[in-house]
């Protein structure tokens, strides 16, 4: 176990999960009645002599998971990424053993446990006490374990007034917190997390990271499955992303998740809602539309000015409000908040533009928020992603050719100044 | 004490059944903790939960004797109608509540099955044993009888439990089938109750099965039900009820097919379990 740090924990070789949907059925389960009259029908075709009715349903297969093989080094702390139905939850199940793959193997070395859901087999009638016990059975731990850590577990939930009560009567937060604690002291050698933390606040969250972040740093191998790609980051040294069952790129986590940001996000360039019921508002102010305008060449690189314009429709004479924008690069960080001037606005359109000079976004993709507030200070209503977009990057002089870092990159002024040759003074 | 043990996992497809075994003996906490669990939910509604389990025998009694013994002038064998009834629902009531809970088990913890490994025959198998929980108040109930009666029990009480044995032998196999069924075909579980009705009218509850004539005795044993509860009465009893060996024989052997053949049914279905659940 000490010649450790290269030695392979989970070796995943060929793996494949086929399954298979039948068409037409409203479920996936069949039903007895259906199963029996398709073989009394068989029968009695047979009897008859007649060839049997292909009367199963369309059967359609599908590889949830194709010829996966990857390698997992002790303490290594591995994210897993890919869109819904990429394969990233079937891998999971399999390696909990959920599931039996249909081609491959998968060797683990260790101890695992898995967290697929926060609070598996908690009980409503049981109280927070009782859980504790339970849940901590269901995830591995036996009674010695769970009454030598039970302080330490009530401590980290907060919840200790309220042990005695059942859970039923628990707030959300309070239920997941209990949750989260319990699977937080479990002592594996390998931790397989799904997108648990999805759920509960944000400070809470935070203090699961750093729990799970402490695990890591125990030399445990970590595998992590999130769709936050910053947690991801800041959690994983390595992502692998899956897409349609397949390992489409495994490396270094910011470098594949810039990848997978770029290539799976969808451009939303121009939106407009025609329908007032289902249009972003709160019924007396709603957005009609958004749109970027990136002048005639009709796209945007770093070099040309953008114009972001929104238009409102008011129904309140005279009310006073202004347009508030947020701007998000793909991983969540927000780059400016910029609002408009209020305007008093009657029963009417208000159109507002704003104005992004050239030379200030970096090439990326980049989301737009817009808010309108009413009085300066009161937000009527938000919508998220209003418009996608991505700056592509021009050609430039030199010899660098990656992007530049940074969330933007304005064109700041320079001065150069050269001495003449010998002199030590400018 | 096992964490300490590096242990080496091999996951591929159609794992052999030897590892399974093991597991079931490692995730035994599991299982304790699930009857726990069980006991606890169903015993938290104290008032609901006990009185439904003393009351419900006791009414079902109450019409068998009125009907069979009061109305029908059926022949009890020399004991206390009452009595006649009550050893056979003893058996009976613990079949069918096993049976019914053990149907629904997995179902009822579709939860757990998708977010955890763990031996499935863990479920049916702690529900199984809660529901021995429930035979142990008509056990004090048949008990009680007995005083009120002043009915004292022979020598032939001590091979109650083999029998009971039994009952919980074919039990298990039925339970297995029927939980790993209701898991493939969703209307399954309709089918279950009205098996379990017919089922009561069918075996020897209300009347003694040396009503049934003779040539027909062996016949009736293919009921695996028919041996257990006139072995209970036998135990229980000290009248004339006599065992019928050759059918005693036939409902054991089929019990125990059925158990075999269960756990290979249910071995099959847990395979896809995860996926069909």
């Amino acid at each position: 176990m000490n010649s450790a740090s290269t030695c392979t924990v989970i070796d995943i070789k060929g793996l494949g999960k086929r399954y298979s949907i039948t068409r037409g059925a409203p479920e996936d389960r069949s039903s007895l009645r259906d199963a029996l009259s398709r073989s009394i029908a068989n029968v009695g075709a047979r009897l008859m002599l007649r060839p049997v009715p292909a009367s199963a349903p369309a059967r359609e297969e599908f590889w949830a998971l194709d010829d996966v093989s990857i390698g997992i080094r002790e303490g290594e702390r591995v994210g897993i990424i890919g869109k819904n139905g990429a394969g990233k939850s079937t891998l999971l199940k399999i390696l909990s053993r959920i599931t039996e793959p249909t081609s491959g193997s998968v060797r683990i070395k260790g101890r695992v446990a898995s967290l697929l859901e926060v609070g598996t087999g908690f009980h409503p009638e049981l109280t927070g006490r009782e859980n504790i016990f339970l849940n901590g059975a269901i995830l591995g731990m036996n009674r010695q374990e769970i009454r030598r850590k039970f302080d330490e577990i009530v401590a980290f939930s907060e919840v200790e007034k309220f042990l005695d009560t059942p859970v039923k009567r628990y707030s959300s937060g309070m239920y997941v917190r209990l949750a989260f604690a319990v699977a937080a002291h479990l002592e594996p050698e390998i931790l397989i997390v799904d997108e648990v933390l999805a759920v509960g606040d944000t400070q809470f969250q935070k203090k699961c990271l750093g729990k799970m972040e402490e695990v890591g740093r125990q030399g445990r191998t970590v595998l992590f499955v999130s769709h936050n790609m910053i947690a991801l980051q800041s959690l994983c040294d390595r992502s692998i992303w899956l897409d349609q069952g397949r390992v489409v790129d495994d490396g270094d986590s910011g470098a594949v998740v810039a990848r997978y940001l770029q290539r799976t996000s969808q451009m939303v360039l121009e939106q407009s809602w025609d329908d007032p019921a289902s249009a972003p508002g709160n019924g007396q102010v709603r957005l009609c539309s958004a749109r970027l305008d990136c002048g005639q060449t009709g796209h945007a690189t770093v070099a040309t000015p953008l114009a972001v314009e929104f238009t409102l429709e008011n129904d309140l004479p005279g009310v006073e409000l202004n347009y508030s924008m947020h701007l998000y690069s793909l991983d969540g960080t927000c780059v400016f908040n910029s609002a408009s001037r209020s305007f008093i606005a009657q029963r009417s359109r208000v159109k507002g533009v704003c104005h992004i000079p050239a030379n200030l976004l970096n090439a990326e993709v980049y989301r737009v928020k817009i808010m309108v507030v009413r009085d300066k200070s009161l937000p009527l209503f938000e919508a998220k992603d209003a418009l996608v977009f991505e700056v592509s990057d021009v050609e430039r002089d030199g010899a660098w050719f990656g992007k530049w870092a940074g969330v933007v990159r304005p064109d700041l002024a320079w001065e150069i100044e050269t001495a003449a040759p010998g002199d030590r003074q400018l | 004490m096992e964490e300490t043990v590096p242990h080496e996992l091999l996951i591929e497809p159609n794992r052999p059944a030897l590892h399974y075994w093991r597991d079931a003996w490692r995730y035994r906490e599991l299982f304790y903790f699930l009857v726990w669990r069980d006991i606890l939910v169903r015993y938290k509604q104290t008032v609901v939960g006990v009185s439904w389990s003393v009351l419900r025998p006791l009414l079902t009694m109450l019409a068998f004797t009125l009907v069979f013994g009061l109305l029908a002038k059926l022949p009890s064998d020399g004991t206390p109608y009452p009595l006649l009834v009550f050893a056979a629902m003893l058996p009976w009531n613990f079949f069918a509540n096993a049976l019914s809970e053990g149907s629904n088990s997995l179902i009822g913890n579709a939860n757990l099955l998708t977010k955890i490994y763990f031996p499935r025959i863990i479920i049916p198998a702690s529900t199984l044993v809660v529901s021995l929980i429930d035979f142990a108040i008509s056990m004090a109930i048949m008990a009680g009888m007995m005083l009120w009666y002043g009915y004292l029990p022979g020598w032939r009480i001590v091979t109650l439990p083999l029998f009971l044995a039994l009952a919980m032998l074919a039990v298990a196999g039925c339970a297995l089938w029927c939980a790993a069924l209701n898991v493939r075909y969703r209307d399954f579980r309709f089918l279950v109750p009205f098996l379990l009705q017919f089922g009561l009218y069918v075996s020897p509850v209300g009347f003694a099965s040396s009503m049934v004539p003779e040539k027909w005795r062996l016949i009736y044993s293919f009921n695996p039900m028919v041996g257990v509860i006139d072995g209970f009465r036998w135990a229980l009893l000290t009248g004339k009820t006599e065992i019928y060996w050759p059918g005693l024989l036939v409902s054991t052997a089929l019990s125990a097919a059925l158990l075999l053949s269960g756990l290979w049914y249910f071995r099959k279905t847990e395979r896809v379990l995860a996926d069909v659940i």
